[in-house]
């Protein structure tokens, strides 16, 4: 059990690769192909499983290191650059392993019956990105955390480019392509941190907490930070680098989509939070108005442009270019309470969005199309459907006593409570309306009204199978709504760190507020 | 009595000199041994003059072994330095020879040409480069290019009843020995200079005179005739042609060993002789690093011959290596040896798998070739994958540390010198990464996304499997845990500071 616990960012980490070697070594034919999807799924179910020892034994003593990270690994690797095999989590990390393994798992149990042809790679791949995209988030080496960065890219656009609909291709290399630009320019910027950090102290190291507490020259810090920018705005994506990803959603199969809105984009948004902020705070600083302003621009523009759409999937990727401008605006405007709250909304547009997108595959599975105008008055002969939808639709804009709310309301407080920012602040609100707007625009069209198309007349409604894929993320819509604690307890050691790197002088007055929202819940925050 | 003596002291020079040049001569008298067992082997068991060879290569590389544990030295009055640059140099156009020669019996059974000298040849250009690589003078240099040369131009021209290979070989002999006259116009000069051939006498002479025109021009001849060995734009012209009418397997090998071997000639000559015109050489290099980048990799994204996209593909390799040569630095040495082992065995993995297209009556020469890939073997299509990704410098892949060096060759010159040159080469070579991207992926979609054309089995052999094992693991090993290739680089760009 010590060597489990000692070990468990290892095991959850290359526990989806088993499954691989499994389903690789698996007999082949049709008649097989359940026993491959059985495998992937409780692979999936055990991966989730065993990453949950990561959540009960966080503030178990035994596995805290001196840095303050959890279940720590550090090893040598490449020791003639000083590369090291460095793997640790703290509560931002770890709340997006946990979401990892989470929609990793509902996103296999999603595909049982969509997915019909070369079952055996399609798992592959769904297991090897569940790999990398875990590594990501553990990682604390930089050079790590960017093979990592890159090796998701591979299986994901195998997964569009062979299951997804007509312009797949065109789709799958728009994403590889994009975001393998970002992150080259990436590099580029972390190899002027590794020189610059050797001619700082001498040792050779890409150690990301040894980064942090770099002092580093203002010009530096500002190319390196625009090239790690264009590596994470790409991915989030941001206003305007966003152009990759409705047609990457669009084109690709359901469980791609989950995982690409749920997890990958949680990458962008983790790299800002982890590396861009506490490493490079001038520069985070100096841009901040710019950086506002592109969240703002693509909170507005996403809702508006989804607002418009046709195509239901398509809808839902620009929903949630506008959400992780959301997200986006929190992370930069670093006041404990915004950043907190934008780290909070990345889970839970990773939980609604990732319903949505399982939502829109239910009725494409049935009906392939996704084109809105196909549907109506689905709630008639789908009712479990429609009651989901409901749920999801509301947790998506933002209904007090689910997740959106919490976030959203965090978002705008921490934003709204810095008198220089205030005005984003009540331009970002103005999203939330726009939301408000195309969702429930997009539920009334599709679930109200008459039946008029006979194929939907005999529409099966949610199967057992379907339903369990929702249930989790419907639990846990209600859980950060109502109890958001469980989740921000974890959140506040690292934010408070961060904030106090990037806006030293903002923390004694705030630390107060981050208590009041947390007292919504009713308990203060403990101290940690 | 005084003959005898003469005798004796000649033989005792010999035999301390050659010690240093045995890997060299192991391959040349296995070579040559070879053409004889050439007539004495029956047509239908032509096969087994590879094996000899591979021993020959082997011994060689036993040879190698030795000296690289009995240390290091100089023989023939300084017209060889066998250093741990030489020998790092040495080891991969050996490993590439060796490579190459068991990937190719099938395939020339299949081209209906299995002949010894094709072996022979492979021999002798191998025991070519190892002189150049070890060449510490002009003429040593030159003997070992013209060596390695000559054979080549034969090798590319072995398919005598194919017109394009006849063309190729025409063509590159042509402008090979244009280039080669360009180069010994620049070593001339060089020479007037300082009245000696030896590199560090000519290093010395320049470095008093760095900026008489003799010395200028010199070394413009000689940039100029070593970019067209390693077919850099705008000396890349004959690249295409000679690689796509070349037998697939000399393919294979030009694109790695002669380009290792003429690259390791433009390290040692830049740094140890022409040190002191870092300047001038840096901006020639690096624009012409940035023409190869770009150009190699816009050509080849328009090409539907996998030969000349794989052609186009090497180019714009040989302009990232080019890139550590521009940062003249120590790192920038390092991330060159680094750039061009790895590339040994990711790029003659790809040609590996070339070749297993290559059945009789069937060409397997287009990206169409490729469809359908995966389904007739799944593993071929995922080796193939991987040797793409490679090349594209996905992580955690060898092509990527190779890259990865590279930038942080060019970025560390950056930060030290300051130079806004080193940043946008740093730019370009970032942006390139994407482009070639797109162009392997082509490939990958053929293999994975199309339907499966033509149904004929593929062309394995043993050596083939072999090859393709040796090159898989090494991507992916040395990919992942690169600490002994970088570890030995380091050693090797130490006698060249």
């Amino acid at each position: 059990m010590d060597f489990f616990m000692r070990n468990i960012l290892n095991i959850v980490t290359y526990f989806p690769l088993v499954g691989v070697l499994l389903i690789i070594l698996w007999p082949k034919g049709k008649e097989h192909e359940d026993g491959i999807r059985w495998i992937a799924n409780l692979v999936g179910f055990i991966g989730f499983v065993i990453s949950l020892p990561l959540m009960l034994s966080f503030d178990n003593p035994k596995y805290i290191g001196a840095d303050g990270m959890r279940f720590g690994l550090d090893h040598e690797w490449i020791t003639a650059i000083g590369a090291r095999y460095h793997l640790g989590i703290d509560g931002i990390s770890l709340l997006l392993t946990l979401l990892t393994t989470l929609l990793g798992s509902i996103a296999i149990l999603s595909s049982w019956s969509a997915i019909q042809e070369r079952v055996r790679e399609y798992y592959c791949y769904l297991l090897l990105l569940q790999t990398g995209m875990i590594g990501v988030f553990v990682a604390l080496d930089f050079f790590l955390f960017y093979v990592f960065w890159e090796v998701m890219l591979v299986p994901m656009y195998f997964l569009i480019g062979i299951w997804g609909s007509e312009r797949r291709l065109y789709s799958a290399i728009k994403f590889f392509l994009y975001t393998l630009f970002g992150s080259v320019v990436m590099l580029l910027g972390i190899l002027a941190l590794y020189f610059f950090q050797h001619s700082q102290t001498g040792v050779w190291s890409f150690d990301i907490l040894r980064y942090q507490r770099l002092s580093i020259p203002a010009e530096l810090q500002w190319w390196v930070f625009l090239a790690f920018f264009l590596g994470f705005a790409i991915k989030v994506p941001m206003f305007p680098f966003h152009t990759w990803l409705p047609d990457a959603h669009t084109d690709a199969p359901t469980a791609a989509s989950v995982i690409l809105a749920g997890v990958l984009l949680k990458m962008g948004t983790y790299g800002f939070v982890r590396i861009s902020l506490p490493v490079l705070p001038q520069a985070t600083l100096h841009f901040l108005p710019w950086m506002m302003t592109l969240c703002v621009i693509g909170i507005i523009y996403g809702a508006l442009v989804a607002m418009m759409q046709k195509d239901w999937k398509r809808l839902v990727a620009y929903s949630s270019v506008s959400h992780l401008g959301f997200c986006m605006l929190g992370v930069f405007a670093a006041t404990p309470v915004a950043l907190q709250g934008g780290i909070l909304q990345m889970i839970n547009h990773g939980i609604s969005t990732g319903a949505l997108f399982l939502i829109v595959g239910i009725v494409y599975e049935r009906r392939h199309t996704r084109l809105i105008a196909e549907y109506s008055g689905l709630s008639h002969v789908m009712p479990l459907y429609a009651t989901v939808f409901l749920i999801m639709t509301m947790s998506s804009i933002g209904l007090p006593a689910l997740n959106g709310f919490i976030g959203e309301f965090m978002i705008l407080q921490g934003v709204f409570g810095d008198n220089n920012l205030r005005f984003w602040a009540i331009l970002g609100a103005s999203g939330i309306v726009l939301g408000a707007a195309y969702m429930l625009w997009l539920y009334q069209r599709t679930m109200f009204g008459k039946v008029d198309k006979p194929e939907n007349q005999k529409l099966q409604d949610l199967n057992l199978r379907e339903l369990a894929t929702f249930v989790p993320l419907i639990i846990l819509a209600f859980w950060i709504g109502l109890y958001p604690k469980t989740f921000l307890q974890y959140l506040d050691r690292p934010v408070i760190q961060i904030v106090q790197r990037v806006r030293p002088g903002i923390l004694q007055g705030q630390e107060i507020k981050t208590t009041a929202v947390v007292m919504k819940s009713g308990q203060s925050t403990t101290e940690r | 009595m005084d003959q005898y003596n003469v005798a004796s002291e000649v033989f005792s020079f010999l035999r301390k000199n050659a010690a240093y040049i045995g890997p060299q001569i192991h391959l040349v008298m296995w070579g040559m041994g070879l053409l004889i067992l050439d007539f004495l082997i029956p047509k239908e068991k032509k096969r087994l003059i590879s094996l000899f060879a591979l021993l020959g290569i082997a011994a060689a590389m036993v040879h190698w072994y030795r000296l690289y544990h009995a240390g290091v030295g100089r023989a023939f009055f300084d017209m060889i330095s066998l250093d741990s640059f030489s020998l790092f140099f040495q080891l991969t156009v050996l490993i590439a020879a060796a490579l190459t020669v068991m990937m190719s019996y099938r395939y020339l059974d299949e081209e209906g040409e299995q002949h010894g000298e094709y072996y022979a040849l492979i021999l002798f250009a191998t025991s070519g480069m190892m002189f150049m690589v070890a060449a510490l003078d002009l003429v040593t240099i030159f003997v070992g290019l013209e060596l390695m040369s000559i054979s080549v131009y034969v090798l590319v021209g072995f398919l005598r009843f194919n017109l394009k290979s006849n063309e190729a070989s025409l063509k590159y002999f042509l402008l090979g020995a244009f280039s080669t006259g360009v180069l010994l116009y620049g070593m001339s000069l060089l020479y007037g200079i300082s009245g000696s051939t030896n590199l560090q006498v000519i290093g010395y002479a320049v470095s008093q005179n760095p900026t008489s025109p003799a010395v200028v021009l010199g070394m413009i001849g000689m940039l100029a005739g070593l970019f067209f060995k390693v077919a850099a734009v705008p000396f890349h012209m004959w690249a295409p042609d000679a690689y796509e009418g070349a037998p697939t397997s000399v393919t294979a090998f030009m694109s790695v060993a002669v380009k290792a071997a003429a690259f390791a000639v433009f390290f040692r000559v830049l740094m140890v002789s022409l040190g002191s015109l870092r300047d001038l050489s840096t901006i020639l290099i690096s624009v012409v690093a940035i023409l190869t980048m770009t150009v190699g990799n816009w050509a080849a994204v328009t090409q539907s011959n996998i030969k000349r996209l794989l052609a186009y593909s090497s180019i714009s390799h040989a302009g990232y290596v080019l890139l550590g040569l521009a940062t003249g630095s120590e790192l920038g040495i390092r991330a060159g040896a680094v750039y061009l082992f790895l590339y040994t065995f990711m790029n003659l993995g790809a040609w590996a798998v070339v070749l297993l297209l290559r059945r009789r009556d069937i060409p397997g020469e287009q990206i169409d070739d490729f469809n359908g890939l995966f389904f007739r073997n799944p593993w071929v299509a995922g080796l193939m994958l991987l040797f793409l990704l490679s090349l594209g410098g996905i992580p955690p892949l060898a092509g990527f540390i190779a890259k990865y060096y590279v930038f942080a060759a060019v970025i560390q010159e950056y930060l030290t010198a300051g130079s806004k040159l080193m940043l946008w080469l740093a730019i370009i070579a970032v942006l390139n990464a994407v482009v070639a991207l797109y162009y392997y992926v082509k490939i990958v979609v053929a293999m994975f996304m199309k339907e499966l054309s033509e149904p004929a089995e593929l062309s394995f052999s043993v050596g083939n499997t072999i090859t393709l094992i040796i090159t898989a693991a090494a991507t992916i090993i040395l990919g992942i845990y690169p600490n002994v290739v970088i570890r030995f680089a380091e050693v090797a760009a130490l006698p060249l500071l």
